[in-house]
């Protein structure tokens, strides 16, 4: 189950995040290594995200053909080929730090679909639902706490990756809370029929996948 | 070891039309070192489970024991000495006395149960430097910030070996640094044997307990799994 909800987060992770920026980010510090770039990235990201070495070199080799950085020209790919940013890449990272993320529309949120789709499924207790995604989330709340108890004090990188795991997680257990009462409320005064609710949520948005 | 038990425990307010079921058969187990989180929303009963395992509210059905002692069979001065010496509470706004240093603050349960005063000074500075307060023993509660008062609180729960700590909120209205702060401090103290309960509707402090228990209406709904090792989260992948 940790695999499943952990290799997508992984993949949304990686599309958010572009290996591209983190490695100008990295190479702004002064030229390096293919391998040291490799092993830094890590080292950044406290090592929950690792990155695979082919994913490296593809990204400096693309990188330099857009003129973002600059090797040392010779022809050998292995790990001492050094590199180094250029204005151009200087300039793409000042932009990419400023730019804000897609936050505008609502994600397509298979948890949000769930408890929706609870709704209409005849004899599905919703609180029930409800419970076992929260359930499942404090779990990893509480493994992220461990891990933030046992190392985050002495990494700060890691320690800002947790907290941003925590509140990710406090923020959906606080809609699963907010669900909760909300039908509980629902329940007892049922509200007129909504059936036009999301239709016009979507018209108004749009919606990201 | 045992150091609370509640079994069975229920608990009625009111007569008649006006009867409302705070808790209903409420089980709950807490091993010496552990620390146990109740969380809940809003009048689910969280609180009164609190008072009542401190002996500060009677169940109107079930047992509460401490260390293995039922609560039922103790006269109201066994039950004052045993929130005395075993108990150390600490809530949402500190309940810190304005007229008292904090040094004096924390010395006070012990002196209240008859420890002489130069033991129990020592006994508090030593609580206070355990929470990095040690330079803090002869301000007044008001020349300290939210969150040093909270620190206080709890070096006052915990002053003189106290086996049980029952927080409700403990990080009430602190901002998120010295939230973490103040139960990193309740999870070193369990560490150091102390059994603890954490009543919060609040996730980020509830992460922090060994064990989470759900509370929904006065009945216990639900509790998280066993926690597995924290290399399943650095792994992406290649957990099962």
């Amino acid at each position: 189950m940790y695999t499943q909800y952990y290799s997508q987060h992984d993949t949304e992770w990686r599309d958010a995040v572009s290996v591209r920026h983190a490695l100008l980010a990295l190479l702004s510090e002064g030229p390096k290594y293919g391998l040291q770039l490799r092993e830094e990235f890590e080292a950044r990201t406290g090592e929950v995200w690792p990155l695979n070495v082919g994913q490296v070199y593809t990204t400096l080799q693309r990188l330099e053909r857009d003129g973002l950085v600059e090797s040392d020209g010779d022809d050998d790919d292995g790990p001492q080929k050094g590199f180094r940013i250029t204005s151009d890449g200087a300039a793409e990272l000042a932009g990419w730090l400023r730019t804000p993320p897609d936050l505008a529309s609502p994600p397509r949120d298979e948890l949000v679909m769930k408890v929706l789709v609870a709704l209409r499924v005849p004899g599905t207790d919703v609180h029930q639902v409800i419970q076992v995604h929260r359930r499942y989330l404090v779990q990893l709340m509480q493994q992220w706490t461990r891990i933030k108890e046992a190392e985050a004090e002495s990494d700060l990188g890691l320690a800002l990756v947790v907290d941003a795991e925590l509140f990710r997680l406090d923020a959906v257990i606080r809609w699963l809370d907010a669900a909760d009462g909300r039908l509980k409320r629902a329940a007892a005064d049922p509200p007129q029929p909504a059936s036009l609710a999301l239709p016009r949520l979507r018209r108004r948005v749009g919606t990201r996948s | 070891m045992t150091v609370l038990e509640l079994k069975d425990i229920s608990k009625a307010y009111g007569q008649g039309a006006a009867r409302v079921e705070a808790l209903h058969g409420v089980d709950l187990t807490v091993e010496a070192g552990g620390m146990v989180a109740v969380m809940g929303p809003s009048g689910s009963g969280k609180s009164t489970l609190l008072t009542i395992a401190g002996s500060l509210e009677e169940p109107s059905a079930g047992e509460v024991l401490i260390n293995g002692a039922p609560l039922s069979r103790m006269s109201r001065n066994e039950k004052a000495r045993l929130r005395r010496r075993t108990v150390g509470y600490v809530f949402q706004d500190f309940n810190l006395l304005p007229g008292l240093t904090v040094a004096e603050n924390v010395a006070l349960p012990l002196e209240l149960d008859g420890t002489g005063a130069r033991a129990a000074r020592a006994a508090s500075r030593a609580a206070l430097a355990g929470l990095g307060l040690a330079d803090r023993g002869n301000r007044y509660p008001s020349e300290l910030s939210g969150g040093e008062r909270q620190r206080v609180a709890i070096a006052r729960a915990v002053v003189g070996d106290r086996g049980l700590l029952l927080a409700d909120e403990p990080s009430g209205a602190l901002d998120s640094v010295n939230a973490e702060a103040v139960m990193r401090l309740i999870h070193e103290a369990c560490k150091r044997g102390v059994a603890a309960v954490v009543v919060t509707h609040d996730a980020q402090l509830a992460s922090w307990a060994d064990r989470v228990v759900f509370l929904r209406d006065g009945r216990v709904v639900d509790q998280t799994a066993p926690l597995p090792g924290p290399e399943s989260l650095l792994m992406p992948g290649q957990t099962s």
